[in-house]
């Protein structure tokens, strides 16, 4: 599996990840009912990327909305980059926030809090 | 039925929306649409819009998840739920009401009563720590979202159990958003 791409709903994000270059985009809204059912293939992908990883892994969240549901499944997604990082890909994560929207700052944060990958902060104007 | 007394009570009561039925995936889809697009032509500022329907989803979500757990052999009225959306004086108000198992209510109780205890900051550490460490049910519900609403509306969450028999309560929350500028 070279590529592993889905494109985005009015309740889910698009996710595209390149594991040949090392890149996994995650964008848009993240709100469905179920976010273990659709989280489930992009953590396989992860699996799979981790026995075969490039030196370096940029990710590059850029979420408009997300729910409780999500924030869990979102979080299972950076502990297995945060074990990719410890194996010696170095992991980046880029979190996206829009101009005032400090909750979503703040969730940014709160999973900088958690996993200890380089997080970066960018702020992005509406 | 006298439907113009329904009327007035929305109207009076400046209801932008509302909904008593099943809660299904679809009609959150729906619901979330119109709502963003009402607030869009409302010309409400972004800030606000992004709160509101932040909010909305975990409210609405609450519903959905609660109503998945009843079984499906329960009576059908214990299935159905009632939201309404309203704005008065710049602060929006989203109320839910569903039926609970009375043997439920202890708990969703001290549940609510918690977050009610916490400060911002407090708040903020505990969500954390459920983040982290909390159990996650078989849909994803993992209990954040009362802490999730309190954290964003900065708002104690108002509720009320109304008994209606031995088996069954009627549980009313109460959440108000203020205006974000």
């Amino acid at each position: 599996m070279e590529k592993y791409a889905v494109e985005g709903t009015p309740k889910t994000p698009s996710i595209k990840f390149d594991l040949a270059n090392g890149v996994l985009e995650i964008k848009g809204r993240s709100i469905p009912e179920n976010s273990i059912e659709f989280y489930k293939p992009l953590v396989d992908a992860l699996d799979k990327y981790a026995v075969a990883t490039k030196p370096a892994t940029t990710v590059n969240v850029q979420l408009e909305y997300f729910n409780t549901s999500s924030s869990k499944c979102i979080l299972d997604v950076f502990k297995k980059l945060e074990s990719i990082n410890k194996s010696g890909s170095a992991v980046t994560i880029n979190w996206h926030y829009e101009e005032d929207d400090e909750d979503m700052l703040e969730a940014g944060e709160d999973y900088q809090a958690i996993i200890n990958v380089p997080f970066k902060m960018t702020m992005v104007n509406e | 039925m006298d439907i113009f007394d329904i009327y007035d009570k929305m109207e009076r009561n400046n209801i932008l929306l509302s909904f008593k039925g099943e809660v299904t995936s679809d009609l959150l889809t729906s619901i979330l649409q119109i709502m963003e697009n009402k607030m869009e032509d409302m010309q409400e500022d972004v800030k606000t819009r992004k709160k509101v329907y932040n909010v909305l989803v975990e409210c609405l979500q609450n519903l959905y998840h609660h109503m998945d757990e009843i079984s499906e052999t329960e009576d059908e009225k214990v299935r159905s739920a009632i939201f309404t959306i309203g704005k008065m004086d710049d602060k929006y108000t989203i109320i839910t009401g569903n039926y609970i198992g009375n043997e439920n209510i202890q708990g969703l109780k001290k549940r609510i009563d918690d977050v009610n205890a916490l400060t911002k900051d407090e708040l903020k550490d505990y969500y954390k720590r459920i983040l982290n460490n909390g159990e996650m049910s078989l849909k994803g519900g993992g209990g954040l979202g009362m802490i999730d609403i309190a954290r964003k509306t900065g708002e104690k969450l108002e509720y009320n159990f109304l008994e209606i028999d031995k088996k069954v309560s009627f549980f009313t929350l109460n959440i108000k958003i203020s205006n974000q500028n």
